[in-house]
């Protein structure tokens, strides 16, 4: 059954205080197009990551600036699109971090593109200098064959462990 | 409810912090100054309960991260108990369990700390 494609915008003061309220309206809608718990887990840690980027790194926690949410659905994925008229930076030079190494060397922050390029099945940034910048990240109902996502990327769980 | 709220007590020489609510950029710094006056009283044989934790961002992340080396070299550590396996799925894909132990039970957390480490070595040898 094919759903229609529809668009859904919030826009708000971008300070860290609305960072659950962006999470419960991921959510919500994620669960309304059909998402499992897993996914809708995924789909809300990756906006969140993105959103508190743009609070942290291109608003410089200036909460007069607003940040900018859409979501669009169709029949078979979800896309979410932040926007923010900060500071842009250069995706593509943002290395995805090797967590043992990271783990090993204790550094701290950073781990938010990470998070979305492991957990979402598509990730792509946008930078117009001056104007805007828009991260916009793909969720798919069923996972697509060709896409070599939904397997594991971090490290494996030790084979011994006292606990769980 | 604030977001998050902490609270911390005293297991036999170990400070234990309670976490109920959710870990992301806005409330991390609540969880950061109560680690930071803990250490800062010298209790760095630290436990956080992690049951009523419901979401962590890397925010929260970051916080474990930050304090780890220093409670390490003050002779103690940071042990994780009981997270939910929400929060647990977080640290598993971080490859946490590289740097912090983490127990189902928070007792055994706070035990490992009372046992004797010529103990700890011996069983490791069996």
């Amino acid at each position: 059954m094919s759903r229609p494609n529809v668009h859904y915008s919030l826009k708000l003061p971008g300070k860290t205080d609305n960072l659950e309220l962006i999470r419960n309206f991921v959510s919500a809608v994620a669960r309304k197009v059909g998402f499992g718990d897993d996914d809708i887990s995924k789909i809300e840690l990756s906006v969140d990551e993105a959103c508190t980027n743009v609070i942290e790194h291109a608003h410089h926690r200036d909460a007069r600036r607003d940040l900018d949410l859409a979501i669009k659905i169709d029949c078979e994925k979800l896309a979410v699109v932040v926007t923010d008229r900060g500071e842009g930076f250069r995706f593509k030079d943002v290395q995805v971090p090797d967590m043992k190494t990271y783990i090993a060397e204790l550094r701290v922050g950073g781990l938010g593109i990470f998070l979305m390029k492991t957990l979402m099945d598509e990730v792509e940034y946008h930078s117009k200098p001056g104007l805007k910048n828009e991260i916009r990240m793909v969720k798919y109902l069923l996972k697509r064959k060709d896409s070599g996502k939904g397997k594991r990327v971090g490290p494996v769980r030790p084979k011994t462990r006292s606990a769980r | 409810m604030t977001g998050l709220e902490v609270h911390s007590m005293e297991k036999n020489g170990v400070a234990v912090v309670h976490l109920r609510g959710y870990l992301d950029a806005h409330t991390a710094p609540d969880f950061e100054k109560v680690l930071r006056d803990l250490i800062d009283s010298d209790r760095v044989r630290l436990v956080v309960n992690l049951c009523d934790l419901h979401y962590i961002a890397s925010a929260g992340v970051g916080v474990f991260m930050g304090f780890i080396e220093e409670v390490r070299n003050r002779g103690g550590d940071i042990k994780l108990a009981e997270p939910t396996d929400k929060v647990y799925r977080v640290f598993d894909l971080l490859g946490f369990h590289l740097l912090y132990e983490i127990f189902k039970h928070e007792d055994e957390a706070v035990g490992k700390y009372l046992r004797p480490p010529a103990a700890r070595k011996r069983g490791k040898k069996s």
